[in-house]
């Protein structure tokens, strides 16, 4: 590397505080902030039982209902209230429902020029004989990013919030492998066996024929992920960790989310310059047609599949 | 058709009523899975499968096991059998820990 500044004098500046922090060679905070892990309260059960019982001393002392006339009073002027609270609420939101158009009429106002366009010449811009899917996935595709954006966020978070380290899952792991899980229960494995197979064939089905039949990425996914989950609770988390652990799971949410970005930027930016972008649509009702819907299918469809497993096992152990 | 659209309309206003009176936390769970089952066949009836099959992968299969593992974490569902169970499995395999150690001591 050719810097002007000898490499004393080079540590003194900001460039290269910055760079440290940025490759991460240095934590700023370590050794400068005082960190403890917390202690556990520890709470002998003898107080427990004492405040327990003040508690419903001074519960038996206000809530007194035989001795205290205004509060009985009181008690029953709330319930009526709030029952009656209640019908009101429910009578102005039926009153209102009462207001809206009947559904099938033709002169509602969401039978629009937009519905009309979506249903005229759905089939002939987007290839996709099922008109929903066409619908989320060509004309708002932008939305459904937003929404698997969603998703991606959504385990981050649950991640930052219930991740374990993984020396302290292996110490757990060695005391009892199978904590988290039934152990060996025959029945759970004996149905598992069966029906883990047609699950995922199902939802792989499912994702690719979105764009033929009712379906698409979300609810394939969300088969998958349900299916992942059954595994997991027959078979125990070692041995899902021979297909899916957290490589795997990183590099297929990661390569999903990103391989729609690209599709769909692509996809948005010819359109919007009104440039023709060269993706075949091919014949409607074969399975390689549909222009854009089919990748981005199998990207959301991984995605969720991905995040719902994450969630189950996050919940459950702490780690993938 | 129609009669049997309005006992499921029917069924689902009993399930929303019993979810919120039931005591038991599990309860409650079982009781909402049905009403997300139920409302999957109304999907259908209403002519969006897709919708149908979202409802009953998500609403009837994994928001319900997300439930049961929160109850599981938060200690609703009762585990004190369990607890006993692991306990005795932790002495069994102490036990044989031991007998392992005489034998090679042996």
């Amino acid at each position: 590397m050719s810097r002007l500044k000898p490499q004393k004098e080079y540590e003194k500046t900001g460039a290269f505080h910055f760079f440290r922090w940025l490759s991460g060679s240095k934590d700023p905070y370590l050794g400068e902030v005082e960190m403890q892990p917390q202690k556990e309260m520890e709470i002998p059960e003898a107080t427990i039982i004492e405040r327990m019982n003040e508690k419903q001393m001074i519960r038996d002392k206000v809530y007194d209902v035989e001795h205290n006339k205004e509060l009985l009073f009181f008690h029953r002027i709330y319930v009526a209230s709030a029952i009656l609270f209640c019908v009101a609420l429910v009578g102005v939101l039926l009153f209102t429902v009462s207001y809206l158009p009947r559904t099938g009429n033709p002169a509602n106002p969401d039978n629009n020029e937009v519905s009309a366009r979506y249903i005229e010449s759905g089939l002939q811009e987007t290839g996709a004989l099922n008109i929903v899917s066409g619908m989320i996935l060509t004309y708002r595709a932008f939305d459904t990013f937003g929404e698997t954006n969603v998703l991606f966020i959504a385990t981050c978070c649950v991640m930052v919030l219930l991740m374990v380290d993984d020396a302290i899952l292996k110490k757990q792991e060695v005391k009892n492998d199978r904590r988290y899980e039934p152990k060996n229960d025959a029945i759970l494995q004996g149905t598992a066996f069966v029906l883990c197979p047609i699950i995922f064939i199902f939802g792989i089905y499912v994702i690719l024929n979105g764009h033929l039949s009712p379906g698409g990425g979300f609810s394939g996914g969300a088969i998958l992920g349900a299916g992942l989950i059954l595994y997991v609770s027959a078979f125990g988390f070692k041995k899902t960790q021979k297909f899916f652990n957290e490589h795997v799971y990183k590099i297929a949410k990661i390569t999903a989310l990103c391989m729609y970005g690209i599709i769909g930027s692509y996809f948005y930016i010819l359109g919007a310059n009104g440039i023709e972008n060269h993706i075949p649509l091919g014949t409607p009702g074969h399975i390689l047609s549909g222009g854009i819907i089919l990748p981005i299918d199998i990207c959301v469809g991984l995605e969720v599949a991905c995040t719902m497993y994450a969630f189950y096992a996050l919940f459950r152990r702490g780690g993938l | 058709m129609t009669l049997f659209q309005y006992m499921l309309m029917a069924f689902l206003i009993v399930c929303a009523i019993s979810v919120s009176f039931s005591k038991n936390l599990l309860n409650s769970i079982l009781i909402y899975m049905s009403y997300s089952l139920v409302m999957s066949i109304i999907w259908v009836c209403l002519q969006s499968p897709d919708l149908a099959i979202t409802e009953a992968a998500v609403g009837a299969g994994v928001t319900s096991i997300l439930f049961f593992a929160t109850l599981k974490k938060i200690h609703a569902i009762q585990v004190e059998k369990e607890n006993t169970k692991i306990n005795s499995e932790e002495a069994s395999s102490a036990q044989e820990q031991k007998e392992a150690e005489h034998h090679e001591q042996a």
